[in-house]
């Protein structure tokens, strides 16, 4: 059934997402750089391999635990360019504010971009800003482009997932979800909970350095790492295994999943990248990856099978199989 | 969370398993009929490793699969008065009413937001004096005495602006109807454990009295879910059957009194339709006339009419154990989690979801 007017699940990440992007964006824009739907575009320019990324950032509140939206929105594209395998260099930055936004909290929000900026060793470049009337835009939205270059000998796509690779996941999931869920009005909720938002270029690079083969690198952001793994599968031809005990989760973020309804493995994160990567390696990889700061609670989760392709099963903690499919339906809006 | 860790336990799982297969001899199909359970099973895998001559069946169990049409397209109705702002849980959006949804009333306009408790609902009208704040009841024995509480706050903080359109179920009426019904073949039954919180084991004494047919009250771990199974099969198969409680951490045999007060004293009993089931007499929860100011029925004049149910869903079928999805002539075909055509194919804790999203 095809909707007429843009529903709030359009923006996902899950099944609507892909449905609007193959049904609409594709084919006003179809090309080979674009189609393959990785986290950045991969081409050549003057003899460098560059990755180049955009994103935009709605999140609702704009601040909460452990960030708000300005390094959200530079850990977020530098990661999607770091999932091309590549190292980021430059930014844009694209404002939307509402009238009457507070200077203060502008301030505020471009000092803690500063602050990641520095972090991941990239500059913001060039920019733009846009003020609209009272009402038509939420406080305030950013857009944000990088461009990188892909680090020499690494080739990393969604598609080259092969049978018998292992699945890493960089640590504990679902953290920036369920923070910002427990800061919105209406859910009312006391928590400890901290958004994961992190650079992971670092962890890339040092990945690369034990290992030129890794094949498929992605931040499980919108549609959780479920959502993650299905794109992979689909994009491989493959069928991906997890291990539910392996899946490394925060004992309170598990909690306030289960209070609320929510399967964990569907919820967005910020930080954490999902790494495919060929069994002799893995061990090495893993082990560089717990040497960062952001890989610390770094778990191997799953390995990837000859089929039936495109799924994704996950063998539960008592030893019973499941389909974990793609996200179907909006979980949070305004999540990213 | 930690403590539920132990009801997780492979060991103890792969116990209770072994015991299961050892006792199972003949062919028994056994119901659950809360919507919690039905996505632990799935989620657990529970299924796959029960022996060939056990058959789960998913029951009405999801508070949104057994809403009937006409009530989901009275709270699209209200969505659609000037001023109401709709305050429901977050399984309702996508819902199909007869030709649209609140998702897509949302997506026009309309405002509607979704909320997780009832307080919420509340402070949301606190914040907007000039609106009129509506939540959409719906649930069984274990949601109705929140919205009872939330009632009788609004009345004590002078909220004239806070209302509830109560579509509250009650579960041991639908027991009654599923057995009454000819077709269904069920030999055991999986009581809800939140729903017997509330309500305490007693208050299926009648309904185990008059059909003698195992009944268990169960929790939610894959412990408990294995356990409860086997002592279904294990006075299926002594031929004694039993009403007993395996959630005994949680549950007791009157319940929660203080819970079953609120009920008592903001509801009265009446005859409620539900999906696929029809009328069943006294199995619904109507707003007492002496809080008919926070009824959203009585307050707002709904003209609903024409409802009907999705041509060919045979959600009903799926709720009374007659089909499995799969055996649905719309299941993956036209109906899928992202293109609903029944309500069992949108909440997470329908049984055409649950099977589409864990059994493929």
């Amino acid at each position: 059934m095809k909707e007429k007017s843009i529903l709030l699940d359009h923006g996902s990440g899950g099944k609507l997402s892909h449905q609007l992007i193959a049904g609409t964006m594709l084919p006003a824009f179809d090309n080979s750089i674009l189609s393959p739907l990785d986290d950045g575009a991969i081409f050549e320019m003057v003899g460098n391999r560059m990755a180049f990324s955009t994103d935009t950032y709605v999140v609702d509140p704009i601040f909460f635990p452990g960030g708000c939206i300005g390094d959200l929105a530079i850990n977020g594209t530098v990661n999607d360019i770091a999932m091309c395998g590549a190292t980021p260099f430059y930014l844009s930055v694209g404002l939307i504010i509402e009238e009457g936004f507070s200077i203060g909290e502008l301030e505020l929000i471009l000092n803690e971009m500063k602050k990641a900026a520095q972090a991941a060793r990239v500059q913001v470049v060039t920019g733009d800003t846009k003020v609209v009337p009272r009402g038509v835009a939420d406080k305030i939205f950013i857009n944000t482009s990088g461009i990188g270059v892909i680090i020499d000998g690494l080739t990393v796509s969604g598609s080259a997932a092969q049978p018998g690779d292992k699945v890493i996941v960089s640590g504990t999931i679902a953290d920036h979800g369920m923070t910002i869920l427990s800061q919105r009005e209406g859910i009312s909720f006391e928590s400890n909970l901290l958004s994961d938002t992190a650079p992971l270029t670092h962890m890339v690079e040092q990945m690369a350095s034990i290992s030129k083969n890794i094949h498929v690198l992605r931040d499980p952001t919108r549609g959780g790492l479920a959502t993650a793994l299905n794109e992979i599968a689909l994009s491989s031809h493959v069928g991906i295994l997890m291990f539910e005990e392996n899946i490394p989760i925060r004992p309170e973020v598990g909690g306030m999943c289960e209070l609320l309804g929510f399967d964990p493995l569907y919820v967005a994160n910020e930080g954490k990248l999902v790494a495919v990567v060929p069994s002799k390696d893995a061990d090495s990889v893993l082990n560089a990856m717990v040497e960062n700061p952001y890989g610390r609670d770094a778990k191997m989760i799953g390995e990837v099978v000859t089929g039936p392709p495109g799924q994704v099963f996950m063998q539960t903690r008592i030893g019973g199989t499941r389909i974990v499919d793609m996200l179907a339906g909006e979980q949070l809006p305004r999540i990213c | 969370m930690k403590h539920a860790g132990e009801y997780r336990n492979p060991e103890i799982t792969h116990t209770i398993l072994e015991k299961i297969r050892q006792a199972s001899k003949k062919e028994v199909r056994l119901m659950e009929v809360c919507g919690s359970h039905t996505m632990s099973i799935f989620r657990n895998g529970i299924r796959q490793l029960l022996p060939d001559t056990i058959t789960l069946l998913s029951g009405p169990g999801c508070p949104v699969c057994v809403t009937s049409q006409w009530e989901i397209d009275s709270f699209i109705a209200l969505s659609q008065i000037e001023n109401v702002i709709i305050a429901t849980f977050g399984d309702l959006m996508r819902v199909p009413g007869t030709g649209t949804s609140l998702q897509k009333q949302k997506a026009d306009g309309r405002d509607i937001r979704v909320v997780y408790s009832t307080f919420d609902a509340i402070n949301i009208a606190r914040k907007n004096p000039d609106k009129k704040v509506v939540f959409l009841g719906i649930g069984f024995e274990t949601t109705a005495p929140t919205v009872a509480a939330s009632i009788l706050t609004a009345q004590k903080m002078g909220l004239d602006n806070y209302f509830v359109y109560s579509a509250h179920k009650l579960v041991p009426p639908m027991l009654f109807a599923l057995m009454g019904d000819d077709k269904v073949c069920i030999d055991g039954f999986m009581l809800p454990g939140h729903v017997s919180v509330i309500i305490g084991v007693e208050a299926y004494r009648p309904f185990f009295n008059q059909f003698c047919i195992p009944s268990v009250v169960v929790g939610f771990e894959p412990a408990d879910i294995l356990y409860g199974v086997f002592l279904m099969i294990d006075q299926l198969e002594k031929n004694r059957p039993q009403l007993e409680n395996a959630y005994r951490r949680a549950v007791t045999s009157q319940g929660n009194l203080k819970a079953r007060n609120l009920l008592d004293k903001v509801f009265y009993v009446w005859d409620a339709s539900w999906r696929g089931l029809g009328k069943i007499s006294g199995s619904g929860l109507k707003i007492r006339n002496e809080f008919s100011a926070f009824d959203a029925q009585k307050v707002f004049s709904l003209n609903v009419s024409g409802s009907k149910e999705p041509e060919g869903c045979a959600c009903g079928d799926v709720l009374r154990g007659y089909i499995a999805p799969p055996e649905c002539v719309l299941y993956k075909k036209v109906c899928s989690p992202v293109s609903p055509v029944g309500p069992c194919m949108v909440s997470g804790e329908g049984t055409c979801a649950a099977y589409y999203r864990y059994h493929g």
